[in-house]
This record gives structure tokens, C-alpha cells and sequence, in this order.
């Protein structure tokens, strides 16, 4: 399906020799490629391959030192984040992150009242109800953040970025640290995201996860592109294994 | 605050305006005193509040307004007076809010408190250098009923401002910052701009402060019109109040003027180590502040 969807449309998003470095450590070198409307794409890799700094890179968290991030052919490289939300970029954080003073309707009203398609008021309130429901949290919207399970606090967050109705979700570990029923409701969550025409870029670790739902992954270490594909194909690549387990395993 | 709350508010205030036909000496003194921390603390909780940002950066604006004051209070007509000192402070506040509201915690601290201490400095060295004349005359004929009559007005303008943004996009905006700017940027709040806008609002009000109270000086010179010590006790009025509603502010403001009253009459010479307890206590003992504390009774939990 998604060689088909490759060359038959432009790509929602693409990468181009993305470089950044924090002092001497290179977190993220020279990678490049993109994901096409209605796609998920994994972006795997062992930890401290950089994935999270890509995705900052890409969601205007950081500015690149080099190379370009095209969302829908327009160059928006560098831009910050507020921008690049309002341009149809929203992503939630590898350490979850609500906000505790407010309720989950005013956190889920946070998403839409500054989006790509604002709303307000009255509106905002019935369309972050309808988004709590959507996340497994409806009818608790005067609840206070706080009092959230960290599974509950995952779900608010997701909310809260499909409230910017994103044209590009960037999920940083979203899946982890679920328990088991948690993990089956967020897949199939992502899943329905999917078939509603949602693009998707998620960092996961749950490789269980990656084989539902990714199309295609992406394969980093040590801040480089190592492996594309699909997800059976990559994490059979002799150059994953040894990325992941090492020279004497592989 | 609900508009029927705004409205008995601000009927109280209207009230309140009788004050200078019953008493023209110690009460409306007192009420001055009142007012005019009314306005100020009420004016930094209104930034400081929701965003978290604490800065000292009161004197500065408070001072401008003072400074405007006595060098055009007698050039030009009064109402233009107040425009301009409104219009330097917000001037003022762009040019500092843009360059300082990138830092954050205890740097956005350090440098509003070094921002008046600047001012004042380049006052000084205008008046030595330029004008050759340190200090000035305050000459306008206002009274001090007039003066009480427009800081209330100032009070329940900034009230009615206050309620206005409670309930819009840009008072949401600044509380999602003080919750997490990183979240507020992702989504799609230019946490700049609104930290800019709201900086500016309060400190025009600020401004207008200082330029109301000139008169009451009489003579001005920088470190009466800096005094940095007009920061920190908006602060701590502010803290001890609580800056979570609109009226938190006022419920520290009036038990604290009311304790200075009495300092500064019984025990002239230990007045700054006892407010500096006071601060300590203040801190400590109520963190949320009387309105958190207020807060927290009703909901029944223990305080």
C-alpha cells in the first residue's frame, strides 16, 4: 500500500539532511525522508539514536543546524512552534505533559482555542467534551488534571492534539509505559486515527505496536538514517539488530 | 468575576468615592495609601498571576509615571499628562518585554529588579548632566479627593479589564503558559506576544499609578520616585492576597497597608527588618495566599 501511496502523491512531509548537534554530541546527522498523507511511520532506533530530537526538530521544539523540513511543499524549516502548529503540527511529549492547575475540558479547550481552526467559548467546550469521549475520557471533563493516572494522562494529551485538528501527529512514545489494556485501547485508538485519513509519525519502542500500525519505519542510530521500510523487513535488517543488540548478537 | 459581581464591585467603588466628604485628613490619607497598592498589587497578579513571571519591575513603572508627572505637570493639561505617562510606560514595557521575556524564572526576576534601579540611575545621571538640577517640584493643582477619586477610577477600570480577560482568549492563553510554555507553544499560542501584551497592560496601569500619586509629593527627586521598596511590597501584598482571582490581590493590600500604617507611626526606625519578617511570614505561612487559603476552607479540605 505504501509504495502505491508514495508515487502516486506528493509527500506531507519531508526531511532533508537535518542536522543538529548539542556541543560536540551530533544528536541527529544528515537524516533524511518522508511520510505521505495517510501514512503512520514508525521512527525506531535504540535509545539515544536521536529520534526525540528529530521530532522537536521537525514540531519547531528546536531549530535545526542544517537541512530543511518541508511540510506540503512549503519550506518550514526553523519555524517556531506555534507557527508550525497553526500550520497542522501537533504532537504530544515522550514525558507526558498536561496542564495540572486546569480541568480536562479547559486542557482539551487549550488545543482548539489557538489552533489551526479556532474555537471558543461554548463551541470549544461541546467540541472537547466530543474529544475527551473520542480519547476514552468523556464525562470527566470538570475533573481537575492533576488527579489523572498516568494512562488517563496520555489519553488527555492525545486529546489535546487532535484538538489542533493536525494534518501531521507527532506521537513521541506515546504507547510506552501503558499496561496491557491500556496498550490494546491506544492502538486501536491510533488505528481509527488512521482510517480517518489522520498522518502519523510515532517514535515507539512497543514494537507490537509498530507491526499494527506503522506502514513504514524509520530507522535511526547514532543521529543517522540506518533503514527504511516495511516494519517486518526493517526489524529483520542485519543492520537494525546490530544497532539494537550489537556486533556479537547480530 | 461574573458581571453581576463586577457590577456590585464597582457600586462598592462608587460608594467608596463619599470617602472625602466625610473625612479630609488621617482616613482619606489612609484610603489613598489603600487605593493606590489596590491598583498596583491588583496590576502585577494580573501578569504575575497566571503567567508565574514575578517581577519587581514596579518601581520602574511606578516611577516613569511620577517622573512624567513632574516634568510636564505644568507644561500641558492634566488628562494629557496621565496620556503620555500611560504611553511612555507601555512603551517602556514593549522595549523591555520583548528583550526580557525569553528569560525565564529567576533571570526575568534579577533583571526587572536591575530595570528600575537602571531607570532611576539614567534619570539621575539626565538631571545631573543635562538639566544640571537633581530633584523637582511637583506643582499641580490637585487635591487629594481628586487624587483617591482617580485611583478608585483606575481600580474598577483595571477590575473591568481584569473580568474582560478572565474570559478571554489571550487571560487563557497567559494561564496555559504559567502552566507549561512548552505545551502553550505547541499549541499555537505565540507565547511572546502574550506575555508582552499582558507585561504591557499592567504596567501602563503602573504608570498611570505613579503619575497620579506625583502630586501628592510635592517635591520628587529618582530615589523617591525608584524606590525599589514600592516593588517589593507590591509583591508581597500580591502574594499574601493571592493572585489566583481578581480580587485576591486587595485581600492582601488592605490588612498590609494597615500593618504599615501602624509600623511606620509606632516603630519608625525598625520599619524595614519588620516588614522584612512580615515577607518571611507571608511566604511561609500562606504560599497560596488569603484567597487560596479562602479557597481551600470552602472545599472543606484542611487548610
Amino acid at each position: 500500500m505504501s509504495a502505491a501511496l508514495q508515487s502516486q502523491t506528493a509527500p506531507l512531509l519531508r526531511v532533508e539532511g537535518l542536522r543538529r548537534a548539542f556541543g560536540g554530541l551530533v544528536a541527529v546527522d544528515g537524516l533524511s525522508f518522508t511520510v505521505h498523507p495517510g501514512e503512520i511511520v514508525g521512527l525506531l532506533g535504540p535509545n539515544g539514536s536521536g529520534k526525540t530530537t528529530a521530532l522537536n526538530l521537525i514540531s519547531g521544539a528546536l531549530a535545526p543546524d542544517a537541512g530543511r523540513v518541508v511540510l506540503d511543499g512549503r519550506d518550514v524549516t526553523g519555524l517556531p512552534a506555534h507557527r508550525l502548529t497553526r500550520l497542522g503540527i501537533a504532537r504530544t511529549f515522550q514525558l507526558v505533559r498536561v496542564l495540572p492547575g486546569l480541568s480536562l475540558n479547559e486542557n482539551v479547550v487549550a488545543g482548539l482555542a489557538f489552533g489551526r481552526e479556532p474555537a471558543w467559548g461554548a463551541e470549544a467546550r461541546s467540541r472537547a467534551a466530543t474529544l475527551l469521549t473520542r480519547v476514552g475520557l468523556g464525562g470527566r471533563d470538570n475533573q481537575p488534571a492533576s488527579i489523572l493516572t498516568y494512562g488517563d494522562q496520555k489519553r488527555l494529551e492525545l486529546a489535546r492534539a487532535l484538538a489542533l485538528s493536525p494534518r501531521l501527529l507527532l506521537l513521541d512514545e506515546w504507547l510506552a509505559g501503558l499496561n496491557l489494556t491500556e496498550l490494546r485501547g491506544g492502538i486501536d485508538l491510533i488505528a481509527s486515527l488512521r482510517d480517518e485519513g489522520c498522518t502519523v509519525l510515532m517514535v515507539e519502542h512497543v514494537m507490537d505496536a509498530i507491526r499494527a500500525l506503522a506502514n513504514r519505519c524509520v530507522v535511526m542510530n547514532a543521529g543517522q538514517h540506518i533503514a527504511e521500510g516495511p516494519p517486518a523487513e526493517v526489524l529483520a535488517d542485519h543492520a537494525v539488530i546490530q544497532a539494537y543488540l550489537g556486533d556479537d548478537d547480530a | 468575576m461574573s458581571n453581576t459581581a463586577l457590577a456590585i464591585v464597582l457600586a462598592g467603588l462608587a460608594a467608596m468615592a463619599a470617602l472625602p466628604f466625610l473625612d479630609t485628613g488621617f482616613w482619606l490619607a489612609l484610603a489613598i495609601s489603600i487605593a493606590q497598592y489596590a491598583v498596583l498589587a491588583t496590576a502585577w497578579a494580573m501578569f504575575s498571576g497566571p503567567t508565574r513571571y514575578v517581577s519587581l519591575a514596579t518601581a520602574a513603572f511606578f516611577g516613569i509615571g511620577a517622573y512624567t508627572v513632574a516634568v510636564l505637570g505644568e507644561v500641558l493639561p492634566w488628562p494629557v499628562v496621565l496620556l503620555v505617562a500611560g504611553v511612555i510606560g507601555a512603551v517602556l514595557s514593549l522595549l523591555v518585554g520583548f528583550a526580557t521575556l525569553r528569560l525565564s524564572g529567576v533571570y526575568f526576576v534579577v533583571f526587572t529588579f536591575g530595570l528600575a534601579e537602571l531607570i532611576r540611575q539614567l534619570v539621575t545621571w539626565f538631571e545631573v548632566n543635562v538639566t544640571r538640577s537633581m530633584g523637582r517640584y511637583v506643582f499641580v493643582e490637585i487635591t487629594q479627593a481628586q487624587i483617591y477619586w482617580q485611583l478608585l477610577a483606575l481600580f474598577g477600570a483595571l477590575l473591568a479589564l481584569g473580568t474582560w480577560l478572565a474570559r478571554s482568549r489571550l487571560g487563557f492563553a497567559l494561564h496555559v503558559i504559567g502552566e507549561d510554555e512548552t505545551v502553550a507553544r505547541h499549541v499555537g499560542i505565540d507565547t511572546a506576544r502574550a506575555k508582552v501584551a499582558l507585561f504591557a497592560l499592567s504596567s501602563v496601569f503602573m504608570a498611570l499609578v505613579g503619575a497620579v500619586m506625583a502630586p501628592r509629593w510635592t517635591y520628587l527627586d529618582p530615589a523617591i520616585a525608584f524606590n525599589p521598596s514600592i516593588s517589593f511590597t507590591v509583591l508581597i501584598m500580591a502574594l499574601l492576597g493571592g493572585t489566583r482571582s481578581l480580587l485576591g490581590p486587595l485581600l492582601g493590600v488592605v490588612p498590609l497597608a494597615l500593618l504599615f500604617e501602624v509600623l511606620t507611626a509606632r516603630f519608625p526606625n525598625h520599619f524595614s527588618i519588620l516588614v522584612g519578617i512580615v515577607f518571611l511570614l507571608v511566604v511561609y505561612a500562606v504560599p497560596q495566599g488569603v484567597s487560596g487559603l479562602l479557597a481551600r476552607l470552602r472545599r472543606g479540605a484542611p487548610a
